[in-house]
C-alpha cells in the first residue's frame, strides 16, 4: 500500500506535471523543456528516483546561482561604465555651468 | 611634458582643501601639472571644497570604489593626452614631495609603472597595517608571482604607454595587485620608489579598514577563478 508520503509525493507529482503542460500550451515554454521536466517529475515516482531530483536539483541550483553572480558582475561594471561616461562628459558641461550659473 | 594628477576622493571634505592646496604646481622637467580630482560619490561638501581650492573635479553621481575612480582618471589622463598619470590619494596621507620622486623613472625612461611604496624605509608603520600589508603582498605574490614591498600603495605614476595597456577589472580595493599584474602581463618596466606616509589619525579612520581585508580577498580569489 502507499504510505502517507508517497500520496502526498504523487499528488505533487501530477501538480507539477500539469503546470508543465500548462506552461506548454501557454507556448512559455518550449516542447523540449517541457518533456525534461516531465522526465524529471516522472522519475520522482520511480525507486530511488527521488534522490536523483535531488542530485540534480543541487547541481542545477549551484549552477544557477554561479550564472547570477556572473551577471551581477556584469551588471556593475556596466553601472560603473555608466557612471564614469556621465562623469566624464558632465566635467567639461560642469566648467561651462560655473561661469553662468542657473537660477 | 605633461602630468595629470590624479586624486580619487571620497567623502573627503575635511582635509581635501589642504590636499590640493599642498601639491606642488611646478616640477622639474615637467611643463605642465593638471590636477583633477575624481569625487567618487561623496555625501558631504567634498565637491564645493574642491571647486573652492580651484581644482576640476569628475563627479561620479554614486560611489564605486577607488579602483572604478582611478581608472576614470585614467580616461580623462588618456583624453588629455598626458605623458605621465600620478595617482595621488585626497585623504592627506602622501608627502606632496614625492611626486618629484615617483614621476622621475619614467621621466628618465627607466621604467613605465611607478609604486610609491611606504615599506621600503619602514618607519612609523603601525604594526597591524605592517602586517595587513606583507599578507597582501604575500597573496599578491603567491597569486601572481609578482614581487612587491607595497602592493596597496595610493602614490603610482604611470607613463602613457602603461595608460594605454593597462586594464583592469576591480573597481574596489582589490585592484591595486591587478595593475601590477597588468603590468606584468604586459611587459611593462616597473620600479619602486621609497615615500614617506603619513599616518594621521584622519588617515587610519579613512583608509582600508583592517577588516575590509577579507572581503577585498575574497573577491580577489573569486576573479582569479572565474
Amino acid at each position: 500500500m502507499f504510505t502517507a508520503i508517497q500520496i502526498l509525493l504523487l499528488a505533487f507529482v501530477i501538480f507539477a506535471i500539469s503546470r508543465v503542460y500548462l506552461r506548454l500550451k501557454e507556448k512559455v515554454i518550449s516542447t523540449r523543456v517541457a518533456i525534461f521536466w516531465f522526465l524529471i517529475w516522472m522519475a520522482a515516482l520511480v525507486g530511488r528516483g527521488v534522490d536523483i531530483i535531488v542530485y540534480i536539483s543541487l547541481a542545477l541550483l549551484f549552477y544557477l546561482v554561479f550564472r547570477i553572480y556572473v551577471m551581477i558582475e556584469d551588471l556593475r561594471h556596466q553601472i560603473t561604465y555608466l557612471v564614469r561616461e556621465i562623469a566624464l562628459s558632465g566635467s567639461s558641461k560642469n566648467r561651462k555651468n560655473r561661469k553662468k550659473p542657473k537660477k | 611634458m605633461k602630468v595629470v594628477i590624479v586624486v580619487p576622493a571620497f567623502n573627503e571634505s575635511p582635509v581635501i582643501y589642504n590636499v590640493l592646496k599642498s601639491i606642488p604646481k611646478k616640477i622639474n622637467g615637467v611643463s605642465l601639472i593638471d590636477v583633477v580630482v575624481v569625487n567618487d560619490g561623496s555625501s558631504d561638501n567634498t565637491q564645493s571644497e574642491v571647486q573652492r581650492a580651484g581644482f576640476p573635479v569628475i563627479n561620479h553621481a554614486i560611489n564605486r570604489g577607488l579602483g572604478a575612480a582611478i581608472k576614470t582618471g585614467i580616461a580623462y589622463a588618456s583624453a588629455k593626452k598626458a605623458d605621465i598619470m600620478v595617482t595621488f590619494d585626497g585623504d592627506g596621507q602622501h608627502e606632496p614631495s614625492d611626486i618629484e620622486k615617483i614621476i622621475l623613472p619614467i621621466v628618465q625612461k627607466k621604467a613605465d609603472l611607478v609604486i610609491g611604496s611606504r615599506f621600503k624605509k619602514s618607519k612609523n608603520v603601525p604594526l597591524d597595517r605592517f602586517f595587513l600589508n606583507w599578507f597582501a603582498n604575500f597573496i599578491t605574490l603567491l597569486l601572481y608571482g609578482v614581487v612587491t614591498t607595497d602592493s596597496q600603495s595610493g602614490l603610482r605614476a604611470f607613463s602613457q604607454k602603461a595608460l594605454d595597456v593597462v586594464d583592469f577589472k576591480g573597481e574596489r580595493m582589490d585592484f591595486s595587485s591587478e595593475i601590477l599584474l597588468e603590468a606584468k602581463r604586459n611587459n611593462l618596466k616597473k620600479a619602486e620608489v621609497p615615500i614617506k606616509a603619513i599616518y594621521t589619525e584622519y588617515s587610519r579612520k579613512k583608509g582600508q579598514k583592517n577588516l575590509n581585508a577579507i572581503p577585498t580577498f575574497a573577491r580577489f580569489l573569486v576573479r582569479l577563478l572565474r
